[in-house]
C-alpha cells in the first residue's frame, strides 16, 4: 500500500536531485533552467499528496497557481538566456563570473 | 461558500485600480507614437497620487479581511503601501533623465515597474499562502526582466541571469517549506495557521523543517545572507534607474512577508525562527560590514551596505515582540529612504555617457557642488548611524529591541559592526570633502524637480531625524499586538 509517506520521500528525493543538479552542474545554463522546473514539481508532488490525504483541496488549488507561475517563470528565464547568449555567445556556467568583487 | 460583496473589493482597490491603469498605460506606450514619454511618466505619477488617495482613505476604516481570507486590509499595510508609491513615484523623477540619456526610457520601464509594485501591494495585503507567493513572483518576474531590461548591455543581462537563478532556488525553497507548513496544518491562511499552531502545544518536526525552508528563502526578499549574492551583482550590473527601484520597493513588501508569514501566521513557533533569525542576521551584518570596505565600485559598495541594513531589520523581527516588529518597520522606512536618495546622487552625478562607477568619481564633490556634497553627507551619516540623522533612530530602536530580550551579545556585535561599516561611509564624506576635484569635471546638470526631489529627500532625513517622534509613533499606532 502506497501511504503519504511514500509520496513525501519521492517529493523530497526529486527536490534533492534538482538541488544538487543546480550545485554540481558547471556548465550549461539550461541544465539550470530545468532543475529549478523540477524543483516546483517536486514541490507539486508533496501539495497534492498532502491535499489527497487530508481531504483538504486547497493544496491542490495551489498546484494550479504552481503551475501557471512555472511556466511564466519558465518563460522569463529563456528570455535572459536568449538575451545573454546574444551578448556572450556562450551560456557556460562558468563563463558567466565578468560581475564580482 | 460565502459570496463576495462590495467590502471585498473595496479592499483590494489599490490593487485593482493599479492593474487597471497599467494595462491603460500599457495601451499608450504601444499605440501612442508623440510625446509617449510624457504621457507614460505624468500618468504613472498620476496613478501613484490616485493611489495614494484610494489607500489613505481606506486607512481611516478598520481593517478588513476580504476575499474569504485572501487578502486583509489593515493599517501596517496601508502605512507601507503609501511609503512605496512615494519611493517609485521619487524613483520615476529620478530615473528619468539618466535612462533618456542611455535610450532605455521605454514604455516597458514604466509598465514593468508598476507592475513590480503591485507584486509589492499584493504582497503586503497578503493573508494566504498562495497570495504570498503570487504576489512574491508577480514582484520577482518583473524585476528580472527591469534588470534585463538593457539588451545590449552585457553586464545587465549576466546581472539578471544570476537575480532569476537565485530568486528561482529561493522561490523553489519557500515553497518546499509552505507545502511541509500546509501538509502538517492542514491551512493556507494565515490567521488559521496562527491559531492551529497556537492549539498544538508540539508541533511535530516536519513543521520545524518546513519553518527552516520558508525563513531561509526568505532572507532573498530582504537580501540577507545566505541569499546575498545577488545584491552587489544587480546593482553593479543593472542601470543605476533599475537598480534604484530593485533595493528599495521589495524591501517593504520583504518586512510586510516577514510580518505575515512569521509574526502572524508562525508566531507560535517565535522559539524556532528566533535561531534561524538570529543566524542570518549575524551573517548578514558581518558580510555587509567587512565585504564593503574592498570594494572600489561605489553600487557594488551601497550594495553590501543593504545587506548591513538587512541584517538590522532582521534584528528587530527576530526578537519577536511588538517593540522589535515597530523598530523593524521604522527601519525598513528609514532605509528606502537613505537608499533612494544614494541612488538619486549616483545618477545626478552620471550624465549622457558616463556612469558613476567608482568611489573617486566622488572625489571632490564639494567643489562641484557643496549643496549636494552635503545632501550625500547627510545620506552617508544617516546611513553610518551617526545622530542627528534618521538612521540613528532606526539603529538605536532595533538594538533596544534585542536588548529587552537579553540577547545582550547580539546588540554588542550590531554596534561593533555598525562602527566597522562606519569606515566606508565616512571614507565617501572624506573623498568628497578633503580630496581635490578632477579639473576636468563637467558642471552638474539636472532638471529642477529632480534637484529639488533630491534637496528634499536628503533633508527629510535630517528633519525626521531631529524630530523622529512622528514615524516612531506612526509605527507604533499601526502594529498594535
Amino acid at each position: 500500500m502506497i501511504g503519504l509517506y511514500h509520496y513525501l520521500g519521492l517529493g523530497a528525493v526529486v527536490f534533492a536531485v534538482a538541488v544538487a543538479g543546480m550545485f554540481i552542474n558547471r556548465k550549461n545554463m539550461i541544465l539550470l533552467l530545468m532543475c529549478v522546473e523540477l524543483m516546483l514539481l517536486a514541490v507539486n508532488i508533496n501539495f497534492i499528496a498532502f491535499s489527497r490525504f487530508s481531504g483538504n483541496i486547497s493544496g491542490q488549488v495551489f498546484v494550479f497557481f504552481i503551475l501557471t507561475v512555472a511556466a511564466a517563470e519558465a518563460a522569463v528565464g529563456l528570455a535572459i538566456l536568449v538575451v545573454l547568449f546574444r551578448n556572450r555567445n556562450s551560456i557556460n556556467v562558468s563563463e558567466i563570473n565578468h560581475l564580482k568583487g | 461558500m460565502m459570496s463576495l460583496t462590495a467590502t471585498d473589493y473595496i479592499a483590494a482597490l489599490p490593487q485593482i485600480f493599479l492593474l487597471g491603469m497599467v494595462c491603460v498605460l500599457l495601451m499608450f506606450a504601444v499605440f501612442v507614437k508623440n510625446g509617449r514619454d510624457e504621457v507614460l511618466h505624468y500618468g504613472s505619477l498620476g496613478t501613484l497620487a490616485a493611489l495614494a488617495i484610494i489607500t489613505g482613505e481606506l486607512l481611516r476604516g478598520h481593517s478588513i479581511i476580504a476575499f474569504n481570507g485572501m487578502l486583509i486590509q489593515d493599517a501596517m499595510g496601508d502605512v507601507l503601501m503609501l511609503f512605496a508609491y512615494a519611493i517609485t513615484a521619487a524613483i520615476f523623477v529620478y530615473a528619468r533623465g539618466y535612462l533618456k540619456d542611455r535610450n532605455l526610457l521605454s514604455g516597458e520601464f514604466y509598465i514593468l515597474t508598476l507592475l513590480a509594485l503591485l507584486g509589492a501591494m499584493i504582497v503586503i495585503q497578503g493573508y494566504n499562502l498562495i497570495t504570498l507567493y503570487m504576489g512574491i513572483e508577480l514582484m520577482a518576474l518583473s524585476l528580472y526582466t527591469l534588470v534585463a531590461l538593457s539588451r545590449e548591455d552585457s553586464r545587465a543581462s549576466e546581472a539578471a541571469m544570476k537575480f532569476f537563478i537565485l530568486g528561482a532556488i529561493s522561490s523553489g525553497t519557500l515553497l518546499f517549506g509552505m507545502s511541509l507548513i500546509y501538509g502538517l496544518t492542514g491551512t493556507l491562511n494565515i490567521g488559521i495557521l496562527g491559531a492551529k499552531l497556537a492549539a498544538t502545544p508540539a508541533p511535530g518536526l516536519g513543521v520545524w523543517i518546513g519553518l527552516g525552508f520558508v525563513v531561509v528563502s526568505m532572507a532573498f526578499e530582504l537580501g540577507a545572507v545566505p541569499f546575498h549574492m545577488w545584491v552587489p551583482d544587480v546593482y553593479e550590473g543593472a542601470p543605476s534607474g533599475m537598480a534604484i527601484f530593485v533595493g528599495s520597493v521589495p524591501k517593504l513588501a520583504g518586512f510586510a512577508f516577514f510580518m505575515r508569514l512569521l509574526a502572524e501566521g508562525l508566531g507560535d513557533l517565535h522559539g524556532g525562527w528566533l535561531w534561524l533569525l538570529t543566524a542570518l542576521a549575524v551573517g548578514s551584518l558581518f558580510i555587509g560590514a567587512v565585504v564593503a570596505i574592498a570594494q572600489t565600485n561605489i553600487k557594488r559598495m551601497l550594495a553590501y551596505s543593504t545587506i548591513n541594513h538587512a541584517g538590522f531589520i532582521l534584528l528587530g523581527i527576530l526578537a519577536g515582540t511588538a517593540e522589535g516588529y515597530r523598530a523593524a518597520m521604522f527601519y525598513v522606512i528609514a532605509y528606502v529612504i537613505m537608499f533612494a536618495g544614494a541612488f538619486g546622487i549616483i545618477m545626478l552625478l552620471s550624465r549622457a555617457g558616463f556612469d558613476v562607477e567608482k568611489i573617486e568619481d566622488l572625489r571632490g564633490l564639494n567643489e562641484r557642488s557643496p549643496w549636494f556634497a552635503f545632501v550625500m553627507l547627510m545620506i552617508m551619516f544617516s546611513m553610518a548611524g551617526a545622530p542627528p540623522f534618521l538612521g540613528f533612530f532606526a539603529k538605536v530602536e532595533v538594538i533596544k529591541a534585542v536588548l529587552d530580550i537579553n540577547m545582550t551579545w547580539l546588540a554588542v556585535f550590531s554596534v561593533v559592526m555598525a562602527v566597522i561599516a562606519a569606515f566606508y561611509y565616512l571614507r565617501i564624506v572624506r573623498l568628497m570633502y578633503f580630496d581635490r576635484a578632477d579639473p576636468d569635471a563637467p558642471g552638474i546638470i539636472a532638471t529642477p524637480d529632480f534637484k529639488l526631489l533630491l534637496s528634499v529627500n536628503g533633508l527629510v532625513l535630517l528633519g525626521l531625524g531631529i524630530f523622529p517622534g512622528g514615524l516612531l509613533a506612526l509605527c507604533k499606532a499601526v502594529i498594535g499586538f
